[in-house]
């Protein structure tokens, strides 16, 4: 099999699981899980595959139904998003299996698991639209699913919290199609290398300014930048345990952080207004999240207060726009991933035994559950830049960045963040892991399926252990450097994507 | 250009509406007028003068058609809206069943 033929299956796997699960969870409970996990690891072997052949190709393009572009909606993979997509894929698989044991507690569980599936069809087919509505629709999609998601739990709070991430989002949502609008009728097609394409070939105009601006705001929102990230501290408390998880690791990095730069890459081409803002931005995600965090007594707070402040890092990078920036931001976006993806799981495990989302609370978690205890360290640790896991490497190349860019000020931020951020992860995680172990809680009943969510939780903290090895030569490696290549040289895309179609 | 600045506007009610309004189901109502504006936007971009429906049959010469692809993606721009509409509408009506209220100045639970 060619292995463009594979480029679809990555939507549509996941989407029929959905309809499927959808079907058989109601008549067989187990059917559900079942389907999901395999869809989920299905999804993950693909975009291994295509990471491997991409490698080989360079780039592939599966034009949809055989129209050519314009005209028709092809789905173009290039070294960026195999990158994306394996990162994404590996963390939502992980989160999956996690989640078969966690949503034990919900009636209608087969439901979760739909709403799941469809998130990841959505965020594979952001990552592999060649056409910008396309990519819209996509993340519509993922964003419909999280809403729902997020509201899954039914309690107020959670409906709460829900209703206002709906409302912001799709507003946001609404000044990404007005920029889409705008976009086709400067330059009449939908297709995003031949909107490059018109764009290089025509003098700078104010429509693009304005549609800049259109997207900054509505990406912005989706990857929770400073300025617009008020959803996701409320979005992340009364969500299921896996959402926080998923959307941290996966959802702001592709709905976000790929889309933007993607676009602002590879089509519009990044000029000097567009990443001055960037830095602007990132600067006050940076301070603000790691600031806001200091003050929080919920752990999943604080975790999304840090999460804000740790997107500031990668759009720091992407703002900088050198290729050392570029690839530390990259690898930041597969660390981060990592690691939040473990804390939240680690924090949804300690929940579920002890009760409690509350910091002051908790204590003694090596003691009473080693397994999530020595693997939310670890976590911990990666986040905050302790040298011999992954989260160090990154945030160090990101710093170095700005300095061999000349930009003093912004690597004394970085720095200064950094030391911020071990402050607060500190604070919090010293007491609830190696705090006295008093019996004020009562340890409830032991889950018996404890060991569905160890499993993931033991993958991720060797994953953060074992990333450096990404940086000596290896697949990765090389999927780093080929991605970064595509993002610094932002409008060759245009030439390889229109060259590769004749 | 006159029409485009009424877009606008019914936009903007959206906007306001989705601001300032304190019940729930007006700030849907503002986000469906939203909706509506970007769907009407982008419709009104196809348009040629004295344009006709963008059918192409047999014996017909290609002439003083409207564009067609911006009703191809306003249809599924509708559905995409609809879709959230129902899911907006049916967790307003279980905040409701929770806080026995649609005011949004006294759903707030939560803090930090």
């Amino acid at each position: 099999m060619s292995p463009d033929l594979m480029i679809p299956y990555l939507i549509t796997v996941p989407l029929a699981a959905a309809f499927l699960i959808i079907i058989f969870g109601k008549i067989a409970r187990p059917a559900g899980y079942i389907i999901a996990c395999i869809a989920s690891v299905l999804s993950l072997a693909i975009s291994l595959a295509l990471a491997f052949s991409i490698t080989k190709y360079g780039i592939l393009i599966y034009k949809v139904g055989g129209w050519m572009p314009p005209a028709g909606i092809p789905m173009v993979i290039d070294c960026y998003s195999a990158f994306i997509l394996l990162t994404a894929n590996f963390i939502a698989a992980l989160v999956t299996l996690y989640s078969v044991s966690y949503v034990r507690r919900y009636t209608d569980r087969w439901k979760y698991f739909t709403l799941l599936m469809l998130m990841m069809a959505g965020v594979n087919g952001v990552a592999v639209s060649g056409d910008i509505f396309n990519m819209f629709v996509y993340l519509e999609i993922a964003s419909l699913a999280t809403y729902a998601l997020v509201a899954f739990g039914n309690e107020g709070e959670a409906l709460e919290a829900s209703f206002k991430y709906a409302v912001m989002s799709s507003v946001a949502s609404t000044f990404m199609l007005i920029g889409i609008a705008f976009l086709y009728n400067y330059t009449s097609t939908l297709n995003m290398a031949y909107i490059g394409k018109f764009i290089m070939e025509n003098p700078p105009a104010k429509a693009i300014s304005f549609v800049s601006v259109l997207f900054l705001a509505g990406f912005g929102l989706k990857a929770a930048l400073a300025p617009f990230h008020t959803w996701l501290p409320d979005a992340y408390t009364k969500a299921p345990a896996p959402i926080p998880a998923i959307s941290s690791g996966v959802l702001i990095k592709v709905l976000g952080v790929y889309a933007l730069t993607r676009l602002f890459f590879n089509v519009f081409g990044m000029t000097k207004p567009v990443s001055h803002v960037l830095v602007f931005f990132a600067v006050i995600s940076m301070l603000g999240g790691s600031i806001l965090a200091f003050g929080q007594s919920n752990i999943r707070r604080l975790l999304g207060y840090s999460s804000i402040s740790q997107i500031g890092y990668i759009i720091l990078g992407f703002a900088i726009g050198t290729p050392l920036a570029i690839m530390g931001s990259l690898f930041h976006i597969f660390n981060h991933s990592v690691a939040k993806s473990l804390l939240f799981m680690g924090a949804g495990s300690m929940e579920q035994s002890l009760g409690t989302q509350d910091i002051k609370k908790m204590s003694g978690v090596i003691s009473r559950m080693p397994v999530t205890g020595y693997t939310s360290l670890i976590g911990a640790l990666s986040i905050c830049g302790i040298p011999p896991l992954g989260g160090f490497w990154s945030k160090l190349i990101i710093i170095f960045a700005c300095i061999q860019a000349g930009y003093f000020g912004l690597a004394f931020i970085a720095v200064a963040v950094s030391i911020l951020t071990l402050a607060y992860y500190f604070k919090a995680y010293a007491p609830i892991l190696f705090g006295r172990q008093d019996d004020v809680l009562k340890v409830p009943a032991k889950n018996k399926t404890q060991f569905l969510m160890d499993i993931p939780m033991i993958i991720l903290a060797v994953v953060s252990v074992a990333s450096v090895l990404f940086l000596t030569p290896g697949v990765m490696n090389i999927l780093i450097r080929l991605a970064t290549t595509t993002v610094v040289n932002g409008k060759d895309y245009v030439n390889i994507v229109l060259g590769s179609l004749k | 250009m006159s029409i485009y600045i009424l877009c606008l506007i019914l936009f903007s009610v959206g906007l306001y509406c989705v601001l300032r309004k304190r019940n729930l189901i007006k700030i849907i109502i503002g986000i469906g007028i939203m909706e509506y504006a970007a769907n009407l936007f982008f419709v009104l971009i196809g348009y040629r003068n004295e344009g006709r429906a963008p059918i192409y049959a047999h014996d017909q010469v290609i002439k003083n058609m409207v564009d067609p692809v911006p009703q191809a993606v306003v249809l599924t721009s509708i559905v995409l809206g609809l879709a959230l509409m129902l899911l907006l509408v049916a967790i307003a009506i279980r905040i409701y069943e929770k806080y026995r209220t649609f005011d949004i100045t006294k759903i707030n639970r939560l803090k930090g």
